[in-house]
């Protein structure tokens, strides 16, 4: 994708373009029951670009042999008379299609490689970090005190509440105490395992304020369906204010 | 059979036709009755596993609101009728662990496998008569266990079907008996797995080349092989959880861990993610494992009744090694949220859109069956048309999971359940629908009622869409698998509506199976009966009476060609040519 030679530059603006143009109206065509929930991360987006480019690849795939098949059925259904065709199959065909699968899965797995690598490979610059610890059924959220560094006695903990700048990144480092959770945050398109005996870091950014709830998404034992907690996205100035606040009650 | 059949001398090699009611019906060596043996095992299971959906359902569609005569029934795990969460955990377990253990894989691998492979291969018997019997012996004992672990303190295993450590190394008893009737069930498949490969290699007819094979032992063959290199791997894992239950080992146990509060003392050094590999490295493998067979079910059934030849016989039987070559290779789509190195989640990424290719050329191989085809919509015809178009939905929407940014969102969600329902049931359960009306005829020399067959396949297939399809607007929505009540989220709650609806379909879809199981008795006595090749078709299973006696073949058939010589010009009005027919010209009796 990215090999194109300086010749191809003007064709590459124009892709990119078009690109641009086209992928937030693949959304904006679909019908309200097939957009996903709002996307609040900075990321999300183009994870649901993503989703709805392979919406828009297997629904029109979907709707192609679902009524070609329909078609056969009623073109070729028993009639008196009728001399089925003597065919072994067609070499041709087979190649073709091999290959136009093959090429659109291959596109869709270079297109997700960028996005993966971005969400998941590497972390931002300037972040705010806490640390989340999983256990069976509360999430245990650390926060760095006024010397801005975790594991430090000035430490800021609190359970299931989840609060965080506006436009600051987050790097979230998981754990677990137990067995094994999903750090599960539905509208910022965050989704990772907290493992126990290992250490996982991602990232997140808000792009605005207001409130969520953390979801466990991984079956974690019985009181998996009551393992909840709040996000809280706020103002960087209303954030101090908690934290200082938080910091205080806990004494 | 009559009395001439037994009084016949049988053929050197043939085992003798039982006489005693339990030689002939339990402890059989046929590996006909064995087939039966497995269907009716399957079926039985099949309605546990659906009674089983039906109760998540309930408490989904209805979180909390009690069930009468469940309190009686399970006063443990539904105090008053009200579910308790932990039973909730272990309905979806066992719902799953039976579905896929001991319903789909004993109906396509032990019920079909046993029963068409000899038969479409022009074989007297399996290779191991024995030891298929004693396979379908170890089978019974393991389903015993999984049944009785219901009834153990705790409960029965609550860790769903892929029993995650370090959860499923903490959970109380009935995961012990879990990991042992696996185990059991596991000796009983590789036993099958042994048998089926060794009797394709070794007792084909004179004359049935590979390339001459009938799809669906292609299929079965293959998923034999998946079978053979694949369950071993999870019994080791299932062994070393056991020992990490019972023996203190640690092999998925890391150190420090905490549980309720209290230190595991014996926990260090293991790796819970060591679990996930071995188990998926299995896994995967399985998934093809459930749907080959379905695949090459629908193969054959296809050119039957469209009355031509399949279309490109090869490139379907390259696509079934295909998918089992590159299905070693995917296993870890199902871990990219695990916290495994994300660069390996992006080599997973591509194997998994490969293997999408070869699926997709036997989806326009069916339909090129199809094309310019004479078509007839009996009712296994119908059921093999379901398993096209639903595979379909169930292979498109594994696109979604196999592009890690878009699994970031849905993996663990009502999606993942929308995508595997519509391979397993819409794929897999819709395939062994078709062959069980398919095979009928000749497992008990009667068709099923074609007309309550129809019944049947229409509330099924409408009910079956309304229940799965709406899954991947949940999922969609962010709603998580497994949960007990999704309703403590605020942005889940209003999707009731959804679940109720989905709800009322699994009745309708319960209640059509019992137009199935009265079908079948019913048919048993009083179904048309039919004779050696009621479907005219070309394989050699319906080339011998219906049933088959005792030795399948009086005499040893010879093959002159492939399986799907269907309208053949040369045949002039006679639109099918059995493989053993001898070529025009040449004389009836002469021999390969």
């Amino acid at each position: 994708m990215t090999r194109v030679a300086p010749r191809g530059r003007g064709i590459r603006v124009a892709f990119a373009a078009l690109g641009a143009a086209a992928v937030p109206s693949l959304a904006s065509a679909l019908p309200f029951w097939l957009r996903l929930p709002e996307n609040v991360s900075t990321y999300g987006g183009k994870i649901d670009d993503l989703f709805y480019l392979i919406l828009w690849i297997t629904g029109v795939i979907f709707i192609f042999v679902e009524l070609l098949l329909l078609f056969f059925l009623f073109r070729y259904r028993h009639r008196e008379g009728r001399v089925p065709r003597y065919t072994h199959g067609s070499n041709r065909l087979e190649v073709i299609w091999t290959i136009v699968p093959a090429v659109i899965c291959v596109v869709l797995a270079l297109l997700s490689r960028r996005s993966w690598a971005e969400i998941k490979q590497n972390m931002p610059q300037g972040a705010m970090n806490v640390e989340v610890t999983a256990e069976q059924f509360a999430w245990n959220i650390r926060y760095p005190g006024p010397d801005g560094k975790l594991e430090t006695a000035d430490d800021v903990v609190t359970l299931n509440q989840l609060h965080f700048p506006v436009g600051r990144p987050l790097i979230v480092t998981l754990r677990s105490k137990d067995v094994i959770h999903s750090f599960f945050l539905p509208e910022f398109r965050v989704k990772q395992d907290a493992v126990p005996g290992m250490t996982t870091r991602i990232w997140l950014e808000a792009t605005r304020v207001g409130q969520w709830e953390i979801a466990c998404a991984e079956l974690c034992g019985l009181g998996h369906y009551r393992m909840k907690g709040f996000v809280t996205v706020e103002t960087p100035e209303e954030f101090e204010r908690w934290l200082a606040e938080t910091a205080r009650e806990a004494g | 059979m009559s009395a001439i059949a037994v009084a016949r001398e049988l053929p050197a090699g043939v085992h003798p036709a039982p006489t005693s009611f339990w030689r002939k019906y339990v402890f059989s060596l046929d590996h006909k009755m064995i087939g039966k043996q497995y269907m009716f095992y399957a079926l039985f299971m099949l309605v546990i596993g659906g009674l089983l959906a039906t109760l998540v359902r309930w408490q989904l569609a209805w979180p909390g609101r009690p069930i009468g005569f469940m309190g009686k029934l399970a006063p443990e795990g539904m105090p008053n009728g009200v579910m308790l969460p932990e039973f909730y955990n272990s309905l979806f377990t066992m719902h799953a662990t039976i579905m896929i253990f001991f319903a789909i894989m004993p109906i396509l691998i032990g019920a079909f496998g046993n029963f068409v492979v000899p038969l479409q291969i022009g074989a007297r018997d399996m290779a191991f008569p024995t030891l298929n019997m004693i396979s379908f012996w170890t089978a019974v004992p393991a389903a015993v266990l999984i049944i009785w672990s219901f009834f153990v303190t705790g409960g029965a295993a609550q860790a769903g079907w892929t029993s995650y450590a370090p959860l499923s190394a903490v959970m109380p008893k009935g995961q012990t008996l879990w990991l042992i009737s696996l185990l059991v069930l596991g000796i009983s498949s590789l036993l099958t797995a042994v048998n089926l490969i060794t009797t394709t290699i070794n007792l084909r007819a004179p004359g049935m080349t590979f390339f001459r094979l009938p799809l669906t032992v292609w299929a079965l063959f293959i998923t034999a092989i998946l079978l053979l290199l694949a369950l071993p791997v999870l019994s080791g894992a299932m062994i070393m959880l056991l020992f990490d239950r019972l023996l203190g080992t640690t092999f998925f146990l890391p150190k420090g861990l905490i549980i309720s509060g209290q230190a595991l003392t014996n926990a260090g050094g293991g790796q819970p993610l060591l679990w996930q590999h071995l188990f998926w490295f299995f896994g995967h493998p399985e998934v093809y494992i459930m749907i080959l067979p379905a695949m090459g079910i629908t193969s054959e059934i296809l050119p039957v009744f469209a009355r031509k030849p399949i279309f490109g016989y090869r490139a379907m039987a390259y696509s079934i090694m295909g998918i089992a070559g590159l299905g070693w290779i995917v296993w870890g789509h199902h871990m990219f949220m695990s916290g495994m190195n994300p660069i390996l989640g992006t080599t997973f990424m591509i194997s998994t859109m490969v293997i999408a290719v070869p699926s997709a050329i036997k989806v326009f191989n069916w339909l090129g069956t199809l094309w310019g085809g004479s078509i007839r919509f009996t009712t296994p015809m119908l059921n093999a048309l379901a398993f096209v178009s639903m595979f379909v939905i169930g292979g498109l929407s594994g696109i979604f999971m196999a592009s890690t940014p878009v699994d970031i969102f849905i993996h663990d969600t009502y999606f993942i359940v929308g995508h595997i329902h519509y391979v397993l049931f819409g794929g897999s359960l819709f395939g062994a629908f078709a062959g069980l009306y398919f095979w009928y005829p000749k497992m008990f020399g009667r068709k099923m009622s074609e007309r309550w067959g129809k019944i049947h396949f229409a509330f099924t297939f409408v009910a079956f869409n309304c229940v799965f399809f709406p899954m991947h607007f949940l999922g969609m929505r962010g709603m998580q698998r497994r949960i007990y009540d999704y309703t403590q989220y605020v942005h889940l709650k209003n999707l009731q509506p959804m679940n109720q609806f989905m709800t009322i379909a699994i009745f309708v879809l319960g209640a059509a199976q019992l137009i199935l199981v009265v079908n079948f008795f019913l048919s048993l006595r009083r179904g048309e009966r039919v004779g050696a090749n009621p479907w005219r078709s070309n394989t050699l299973e319906w080339q011998t009476a219906s049933p088959p006696p005792h030795e399948n073949f009086h005499e040893i058939p010879t093959v002159y060609r492939g399986p799907y010589e269907y309208s053949a010009p040369e045949r002039g009005a006679d639109d099918h040519w059995s493989q053993n027919e001898p070529p025009a010209g040449r004389p009836v009796t002469a021999h390969g």
